[in-house]
């Protein structure tokens, strides 16, 4: 087992969408919701995920196909 | 001996030891490290900093590490210059511009990694890492060289040569990541949490980020103890931003000049705008990025103080300015031919944005402002090479001269 944190962007048009809750139902994937701020145009949400490395990894490409877009919750770490 | 007491979250105010931590395990906030101010200020006078070397480390009582054991290759207490003729172009009589190209690979990131490596090595560290489209990986490289220790610098596959000389040089390990920004991103963060090793902007970023603090104290000493009115700073990750504020505070709070009223305002480029946009529509919340800008060294699009950066423009009165890439280039030139500073993309970034700002009067004419140029230009020569008038080119012969010198000066004539 794997613990992974990243953060989810969400686009205005996924705002009513249940994707993390999805992400628990459609892979052995745990989600925790750590910190968000989401309101009627964009959102944000720091989780963290535990499960099998392959199964997060799965999980993360399927919310991203959705249009999620997934980052460290570090930020970016290349740097000029 | 150093006088930081502890690494402190900057949302929850949990503390934790000087270790290589950097993310609060409780909020997942960012930690920043606190120092026992009362005993700076019982210690540290101007004359003692005024009697130090001639580089960031004679600010040493405020850093998280042991400057008798600093990796100095040079780094920092660079020129501070009243920039008459830019400041005349632009209306700004009382412009200066804090030249941080002549630092020792020719950008700013010596500061921060001046600072990271010496924290890294006591930390027990061998191995100095870092992601990086440039400055970053040139300086984690020329530092662990000098330190003796090994480097292990990532950087995207398709990297202009120059870049990629002024690294390897200096003989660190450099890794070329095939993959789009997002996709290199991604290796890089997971390789940092997976290898033991010093990854200078991830796991030592709070020591790190506290050598951009030397830009703000080199600056109210070179201004005769006193901070200015104005700074127009480009932002990236943002960390640069909100860390010549904190150096100005600490010297506030430690008695060493008085409480400064600083306006601090910020530049990006339009292809890579998130603080900037969020500022823009009146938001606390930036959206992330994919960058696409010339401006490649300011190319971080889910910046990791962006949130602290769009604070500091609120609270100090500050504004954020965001220009094209032809506003990038023509702010190159401007600055190259006034002042004679031939600065790298992001100083273009900084001086379009600071022209920007005093046009909407966001700059007021009396106002002490510094600009701060991050870069030198012959790490970016492919961003402006089109634009420069080519050379003459001339038979060795005084006729030929005198016939294509003419032929210029009639041309520029009809201009």
């Amino acid at each position: 087992m794997a613990v992974k944190r990243v953060r989810f962007t969400f686009p205005e048009n996924l705002i009513r969408e249940p994707i993390i809750y999805l992400l628990g139902q459609e892979f052995r994937v745990i989600t925790n919701v750590r910190m968000a701020d989401v309101d009627d145009r964009t959102g944000w949400v720091v989780l963290e995920l535990e499960g099998e490395p392959e199964e997060i990894d799965r999980g993360l490409a399927w919310a991203q196909a959705k249009g999620v877009r997934v980052d460290p919750v570090t930020g970016d770490v290349v740097e000029g | 001996m150093t006088y930081a007491t502890s690494l402190r979250c900057r949302e929850c105010h949990r503390e934790y030891p000087l270790a290589a931590l950097h993310v609060c395990e409780f909020c997942f906030g960012p930690l920043e490290v606190a120092y026992d101010y009362d005993a700076i200020k019982r210690d540290v006078t101007r004359r003692r900093i005024e009697s130090g070397p001639a580089s960031l480390w004679r600010y040493r009582d405020f850093l998280p590490c042991d400057a008798d054991a600093a990796v100095d290759i040079g780094a920092g207490f660079t020129p501070l210059i009243h920039a008459k003729n830019l400041g005349a172009a632009l209306g700004l009589p009382k412009l200066y511009l804090k030249n941080d190209t002549m630092n020792p690979t020719w950008s700013f990131k010596d500061r921060v990694v001046a600072v990271a490596s010496t924290r890294a090595r006591e930390l027990g560290f061998d191995r100095l890492a870092c992601a990086s489209t440039g400055n970053l990986a040139n300086s984690v490289s020329a530092h662990a060289a000098a330190a003796g220790m090994e480097a292990v610098v990532f950087i995207p596959h398709d990297l202009e040569a120059g870049k990629v000389v002024g690294s390897s040089i200096y003989g660190p390990t450099l890794v070329k990541v095939r993959g789009n920004y997002d996709a290199v991103n991604r290796l890089c963060a997971e390789l940092a949490g997976a290898y033991g090793w010093a990854f200078v902007n991830v796991n030592v970023r709070p020591y790190y980020s506290e050598g951009s603090k030397t830009l703000g104290f080199e600056v109210a000493e070179q201004l005769g103890w006193k901070a200015p009115d104005h700074c127009v700073v480009p932002i990236a990750s943002g960390s640069l931003f909100v860390k010549i504020r904190k150096g100005f505070d600490e010297l506030a709070k430690t008695g060493l000049i008085e409480a400064p009223k600083t306006r601090m305002s910020g530049a990006q480029a339009t292809g890579c705008s998130p603080v900037a946009t969020a500022w823009a529509e009146g938001s606390m919340n930036f959206r992330p990025q994919r960058p696409n800008t010339i401006a490649k060294s300011l190319a971080i699009g889910n910046p990791a103080d962006g949130y602290y950066s769009l604070v500091q423009l609120k609270e100090t009165g500050g504004a954020c300015a965001m220009v094209t890439d032809e506003e990038i280039v023509a702010g190159m030139k401007l600055l190259a031919e006034t002042e004679g500073i031939f600065a790298e993309t992001a100083g273009g970034v900084t001086v379009a944005s600071l022209k920007q700002l005093a046009a909407q009067g966001r700059i007021e004419p009396g106002e002490t402002t510094v600009a701060f140029i991050t870069g030198a230009g012959f790490k970016t020569l492919e961003a402006v090479t089109d634009a420069l008038r080519p050379p003459l080119e001339i038979d060795a012969t005084m006729e030929s001269f005198e016939r294509a010198y003419s032929a210029l000066r009639a041309a520029e004539a009809v201009a």
